[in-house]
């Protein structure tokens, strides 16, 4: 019997192996081909043929890239089906992700060429704006990061949010400062974050559920006193002062860059810098290394006197403060004043920030910035008068995570324990 | 640390349980039970699965607390809130299911829970401090580990150095090793009880957990015996089988007494069965390659035929490619290539409810995870195969009274202990559980069985009625495939065993050849008598 | 991972309360952790939150604790007047108002002013019903169907544009516009259930980003010419045909055929998951999905097929919400029909008719916020708040037991994990 029989080798296809010619870079390939194709073959020809300017400032005036708007689009448009190409090939193993961002943003450019033909694009303001809306939802998405890689899935991001904005408006009117606010936002966020941690560490509730409630809570809470309260009295409660824009002299001054990163609010750079900081700190301390661990294996982490409750305690209640701080954006940056269900579902886009990410922090930060330049398009589209409707340009960041967890764009991973309380044997 | 190291070789830990109790609500796990472990011994304890061995020693881990009893280290009653008091109190634990990061490479895992660092209250890791600990410790106990493998990359006998590796780094003069050897080689196994002995000579304590009755023998210097929660009292036994302070067994005690006391009864240790009588082939597979979770060749290139009315035996180490070749058969698992055919028909494609429905028997090795659904009651799990054929039930609508009255019938006849067929599985012992398992199976008209792992984790007695069971099935015709890596098991029920490695079948053996020289082919060293060797109508005259 | 070491299994509970043997064998049973003592007491509990929402938001009745060391007598009468008075409102608004009822009986008023609570309240439960069911359903077959807003959302969005754009005979139009809602729920409840099959995406994750893109729909849609009604330039769609209309009782009173419909949704609802083939695989799939498999069943199919139903039924119910009370589409059709019929499952433990009666109980607390919002000004979203804690704390049976002091029993747990493997 244990002579190999080759006369059944032949006929053996019909068990078919599942075919690896479709990989996942293939299939991207693919993928980056075809927007191609769409934007050289049909904005292409949608394209006036006029001059679409990129003004390096605020506005029209200004130096500008310019560049014919039908031409642009369909030159972009090439050179992503070009990079899709390339990717198809699978000859440019090590450079896959590289020309996939820059395939995507061929893309991009080749529809920017056909909405801005025969118009201008202020990039100054649009980067500065795509920053401010990628705010909360860094702040977030690291909020996610700190809870998800300790095993606790946290869906309660926007209601970390409202709490957030209330807290700041309520306390920010009250005491007339802005870093009141900002701290008071800070312990909305905690208060979310501490019934988070209490309901899905200590009484084991499913943590996708507690999130979700809470969610609503807040919304009721929030909703229900500032109709109580903001409503009949805004003077006295809900006119918050404005968080101030710094400038970092020198560094102001780089073109581009410059007005948008080091002319702006305080907590751009409290994000830029937690980015920074958590991503160290996941990578190189004994927090980081316990905090994964307890995120993977936490019987392991256990079984060598790791703390992993408390821990996890830790990570939730950390990431509520960083949660509420990105609350604060939208009453102390955005508008100067709380509204109901203000935040409007930003928190789920920062949850998908987290996923779209891969609950890295840089990731998170990426993909913010991705979601926040797609909803300052769809801003400047809507006012700009385009036929595409920003509707469907709002519904990008919630399309890119779809697409993200169905393993279209290779393979998202969450913490191996991520979302299961943790009770000893 | 330091304080550690220079407490660690000069007084040897001396470890008393006294009376140690610990329910799960109305069940007593552990009853007043009483162990000494003096320093530089290597103390077995024996027990059947479920005899309470590892809920003991949670508690001395501080996995668990006792309910009653305490435990005493050097003369000092000891309370262990968690694994990191029983870690500072000298005592290390190697678990069963290894407490590994998958993700992380050795070094990481081995400093975590006491990390080397820097940076004052920053804690910046130190990874090159690390690094050297692991390097010393490996090299002090001749234990050697690459620190900057990933654990998921590692094979499990790897795994488990780094798992003791990680117990000595931390300075334990007492080492716990839960079932260590469940998922080595014999080979592996001799490796592992010299690493034991030596460790002991240098005066650390080891207690060492089994329920292999060899192994006590070859290693131990005393045995306490767990039977349903508590010592076997060595008071009622002739003092021919204690040890020299009359508070353990001897390891001269004969292997059949050790068995005895074990499982409170006679047993043999033998399959009781009749020379098989092989007729035509059931299930051909060629050139058969699968892949595993993670994409990696887990099967390459198996040739085998069972036929019926014999079993088939697949020995070997866990983790070689077995599971992937059992799953690919009954259609879990897509097989890269390769023909899998049940009486000359091909199964490629088709679906593990029809390939089960063509008549194969599937006992799957993780009984909780695949076997049974725990919240469902042994009626239902009796039904789980067959709930939308008649009787019990179409494809709309199940029939209540059919599946009712014919789990009435099967807990009779499979001997399942059950206050009754509606209660849910969970309530039911291991043993029990996989004798549901084994009735719903074998209710079907089969044509062959496949027995994954039929009897871990289970009670004496039920691996008598479950090897029985399989024998039975054996001599109504069926052609049966017995995966274990148990090989006392494999040997004890093949007519032929196939030695899998790498996933590769390396040769197909008599059960008669000798276990050292099946022991090497499991790990993959093929002598030249050892790959020869025979035909299956050669021994089955 | 949970590690499965050779443990029996783990008690839950720890056997500590012993000490309430003065207690009859009555009271005993009364005050353990049951399911419905649990329940009622963890109203209580929200009712007592929001209470204390109440006072602390009313400046007036804060004025009064400001002196309250020597007046205490203000500051409670006060707060117990304005609580008492919301409460009272709750209820009156949701049940019954005896002062309507008197007046009925006296000839000054009429059964539709006695009756109108009632009719609010099961007007309010219809859709929460639909919505309810799609996520216990959903549930049971270990699927947290976050994704009923999107999918009711759809149901509206199908239901109102075959309600005002086909033109059928009376009867046939509203089956038709239901189905057509039934549809669009199932197609926005396939997505989610056939990644998860195919590619084991998170239909937390899927489904909460379809939420938005329903909406954004939605949105977009009702601003289309066709749809948008010629007579407006805000977004609003054209009216239901009054074919499509679900029947109601005679004006003032709303309540419609929906609720019947509800029921016997229900019953099917019940039927699916204890009697049928596919609810026995459901089950199975729902609490151990690799043992379903080894045992033959497809898994695959079940969750598509799962969240295809589940779709529907929250299609269904935006369906109602539109033909039966809203008549139009607007951005906000489907309130937060999907989102309460989260809480309403929760409430109802995932059974049909747990969730038939938990919606009923939301119907009312909606009936009645809207009263206490017209007669003393306290907002309705004190109802939301509500709504919220009674499922924290229904969650959290631990939590209420320790809070009152319950022995242990038998409670209920909320499901298994869902969140596991994102």
């Amino acid at each position: 019997m244990t002579q190999v029989s080759t006369a059944t080798v032949e006929n053996l296809t019909g068990l078919a192996a599942p075919d690896r010619f479709w990989n996942r870079d293939r299939r991207l390939g693919a993928g980056v081909t075809v927007i191609g194709l769409v934007a050289a073959l049909i904005f292409g020809p949608l394209a006036e043929s006029k001059t679409a300017r990129f003004t390096l400032s605020t506005d029209a005036s200004g130096a500008a890239l310019s560049i014919n708007g039908q031409f642009g689009t369909i030159l972009f448009g090439l050179i992503a089906v070009a990079l899709g190409v390339v990717m198809l090939t699978g000859k440019a193993k090590r450079w896959q992700t590289l020309l996939l961002c820059l395939g995507i943003a061929a893309f991009v450019l080749s529809f920017l060429c056909w909405q801005v033909a025969g118009k201008f694009m202020p990039l100054i303001d649009t980067l500065s704006g795509s920053v401010e809306y990628a705010l909360p939802l860094v702040l977030g998405a690291l909020a996610g990061v700190l809870g998800e890689r300790s095993g606790v899935v946290n869906v309660a991001i926007e209601g970390q949010f409202l709490m957030g904005a209330f807290g700041a408006a309520l306390v920010g009117t009250l005491a007339t400062s802005v870093w009141a606010g900002l701290i008071s936002a800070m312990i909305g966020g905690l208060i979310i974050a501490a019934m988070l941690a209490v309901l899905a560490i200590k009484f084991l509730v499913d943590q996708v559920v507690v999130g979700t409630v809470l969610n609503l809570f807040a919304l009721g809470v929030t909703g229900f006193l500032y109709e109580r309260l903001m409503q009949p009295n805004a003077l006295k409660y809900n006119q918050p002062p404005q968080m101030p824009r710094w400038e970092i002299p020198g560094l102001a001054d780089i073109p581009v860059i410059g007005p948008v990163l080091f002319h702006t609010n305080v907590l751009v750079w409290i994000a830029l810098i937690l980015v920074f900081v958590i991503h160290f700190a996941l990578k190189g301390t004994r927090w980081g290394l316990r905090t994964r661990a307890v995120g993977e294996h936490p019987t392991a982490a256990d079984t060598v006197g790791v703390r992993v409750r408390g821990l996890r305690y830790v990570n939730v209640m950390v990431g509520g403060l960083i949660a509420g701080a990105g609350g604060a954006y939208f009453t102390l940056v955005s508008t100067g004043a709380f509204n109901k269900n203000m935040t409007a579902g930003a928190g789920f886009i920062a949850l998908a920030a987290l996923i779209f990410g891969r609950w890295t922090p840089f990731g998170a930060l990426g993909a913010a910035l991705f979601f926040g330049f797609a909803q300052k398009l769809a801003y400047f589209l809507s006012v700009a008068g385009s036929p595409v409707p920003n509707q469907f340009l709002n519904m990008l960041p919630y399309i890119a995570t779809i697409v993200a967890v169905a393993g279209l764009v290779g393979r998202v991973r969450a913490p191996a324990a991520d979302g299961i309380p943790y009770v000893k044997s | 640390m330091t304080n550690q190291v220079s407490r660690g070789q000069e007084i040897p830990l001396r470890l008393e349980l006294r009376g140690i109790t610990k329910r799960f609500g109305d069940l007593v796990a552990n009853d007043h039970i009483d162990i000494t472990v003096e320093p530089g011994e290597v103390h077995a304890l024996l027990g059947e699965n479920g005899a309470g061995k590892s809920t003991l020693m949670n508690q001395l881990y501080g996995l668990l607390q006792p309910d009653e009893g305490e435990i005493v280290v050097n003369g000092e009653a000891k309370v262990f809130r968690s694994p990191r008091d029983a870690i500072a109190a000298g005592i290390g634990m190697v678990h069963q299911h290894f407490m590994l990061v998958p993700v992380f490479t050795v070094a990481e895992n081995i400093a975590l829970g006491a990390e080397e660092i820097r940076g004052g209250p920053l804690g910046i890791l130190d990874r090159r401090r690390n690094r050297r600990d692991v390097l010393e410790t490996s090299k002090k106990y001749g234990l050697p580990v690459d620190p900057d493998a990933l654990i998921e990359d590692l094979p499990v006998g790897a795994q488990q150095r780094v798992e003791i590796v990680k117990a000595l780094t931390r300075d334990v003069d007492l080492l716990i090793l839960d079932e260590p050897t469940a998922v080595l080689t014999p080979q592996e196994t001799d490796e592992l009880l010299s690493v034991m002995r030596s460790l002991a000579e240098t005066g650390k304590s080891i207690v060492f957990i089994t329920h292999k009755l060899r192994e006590v023998k070859a290693i131990a210097d005393r045995i306490t015996v767990i039977r349903r929660g508590r010592t076997v009292a060595p008071s009622d036994h002739p003092a021919a089988t204690l040890d020299r302070n009359r508070t353990s067994f001897s390891p001269d005690t004969p292997e059949d007494e050790l068995a005895a006391l074990m499982v409170g009864r006679q047993v043999s240790l033998e399959v009781s069965k009749t020379p098989a009588e092989p007729g035509r082939e059931v299930l051909k597979i060629s050139g058969l390659v699968v892949d595993d979770d993670r994409g990696i060749r887990a099967v390459d290139g198996v040739d085998l035929s069972v036929r019926a009315g014999e079993v088939l035996g697949i020995a070997g180490v866990q983790g070689n490619g077995q599971t992937e070749l059992v799953e690919a058969i009954v259609g879990l698992r897509a097989a890269r290539s390769g023909s899998l055919e049940l009486d000359g028909e091909s199964l490629a494609g088709m679906g593990t409810k029809k390939i089960l429905r063509s008549g194969v028997g599937y006992i799957p090795e993780d009984r909780s995870l695949d076997g049974v659904v725990k919240e469902f009651s042994v009626a239902e799990n009796l039904v789980l195969d067959m709930y939308d054929r008649p009787p019990f039930g179409n494809a709309f609508k199940l029939n209540p009274k059919a599946i009712n009255e014919s789990a009435a019938e099967r807990v009779t006849q499979f001997d399942i202990r059950t206050s009754s067929p509606a209660s849910t599985v969970s309530t039911l012992s291991g043993g029990n559980q996989q004798k549901v398992v084994v009735a719903r199976e074998m209710s079907r008209p089969l044509r062959l069985m496949i027995a994954s792992q039929p009897t871990r984790g289970v009670d004496v007695g039920s691996i008598e009625f479950i090897h029985s069971q399989i024998i039975h099935e054996r001599d109504n015709g069926t052609a049966v495939l017995v995966v274990s890596s148990e090989l006392d098991e494999v040997v004890g029920l093949a007519d032929r065993i196939a030695v899998m490695y790498r996933g590769k079948i390396l040769a197909i053996v008599s059960p008669d050849m000798p276990r050292e020289e099946i022991g090497l082919l499991m790990a993959g060293i093929t002598g030249a008598e050892a790959a020869a060797e025979p035909e299956p109508e050669e021994e089955t005259e | 991972m949970t590690t499965d070491v050779e443990a029996p299994p783990p008690a839950k509970e720890s056997p500590k309360e012993k000490e309430e043997g003065f207690l009859t064998l009555f009271l005993k049973n009364l005050w353990s952790a049951n399911t419905v003592t649990v329940t009622v007491l963890s109203i209580f509990l929200a009712l007592v939150v929001g209470a204390v929402l109440i006072v602390v938001s009313d400046s007036e009745v804060l004025g009064k604790f400001a002196y309250f060391t020597s007046r205490p007598s203000d500051a409670l009468e006060a707060s117990w007047t304005l609580i008492s008075g919301a409460y009272a409102d709750l209820f009156k608004g949701a049940l019954f108002d005896p002062a309507s009822f008197q007046a009925w009986f006296n000839g000054s008023g009429t059964w539709q002013a006695a009756f109108n609570p009632i009719s609010e309240t099961l007007t309010y439960a219809t859709p929460l019903v639909f919505t309810g069911l799609a996520v216990a359903l959903a549930f049971r077959g270990g699927l947290f169907n976050i994704g009923g807003q999107g999918q009711a959302i759809m149901g509206c969005v199908l239901a109102g544009v075959a309600g005002f754009a086909f033109h059928l005979p009376v009867g046939l139009h509203l089956l038709v516009a239901l189905l057509f809602g039934v549809l669009g729920g199932a197609l926005w409840g396939f997505v989610p259930g056939f990644l998860k099959a195919r590619t084991g995406a998170h239909e937390v994750i899927t489904s909460i980003m379809l939420n938005y893109t329903a909406l954004l729909f939605l949105g977009w849609l009702i601003l289309q010419k066709g749809v948008q009604d010629p007579e407006r330039s805000d977004a609003i769609s054209k009216t239901i045909a009054t074919s499509a209309e679900l029947p109601a009782l005679p004006a003032p009173l709303r309540v419609h055929l929906g609720i019947v419909v509800a029921v016997l949704v229900t019953a099917g609802v019940a039927w699916i998951i204890n009697r049928s083939s596919f609810g026995f695989e459901l089950r199975a799939v729902g609490v151990n999905p690799p043992a379903a498999k080894t045992a033959g069943m497809s898994v695959a199919k079940t969750y598509t097929l799962l969240m295809v139903v589940a779709g529907g039924l929250a299609g269904l119910g935006g369906a109602t919400q539109v033909l039966g009370t809203a008549d139009k589409l607007t951005a906000q059709v489907a309130g937060n029909i999907g989102f309460d019929g989260l809480l309403v499952a929760l409430l109802g433990r995932n059974k049909p008719w747990g969730t038939l009666f938990a919606a009923i109980l939301y119907g009312g607390l909606r009936a009645g916020g809207n009263l206490m919002q017209v007669d003393i000004g306290i907002s309705l979203e004190l109802v939301t708040v509500l709504q919220a804690l009674i499922v924290i704390f229904i969650a959290a049976p631990a939590m209420v037991k320790a809070i009152f002091q319950l022995r242990a029993a038998r409670s209920a747990r909320l499901g298994a994990s869902m969140s596991k493997g994102w």
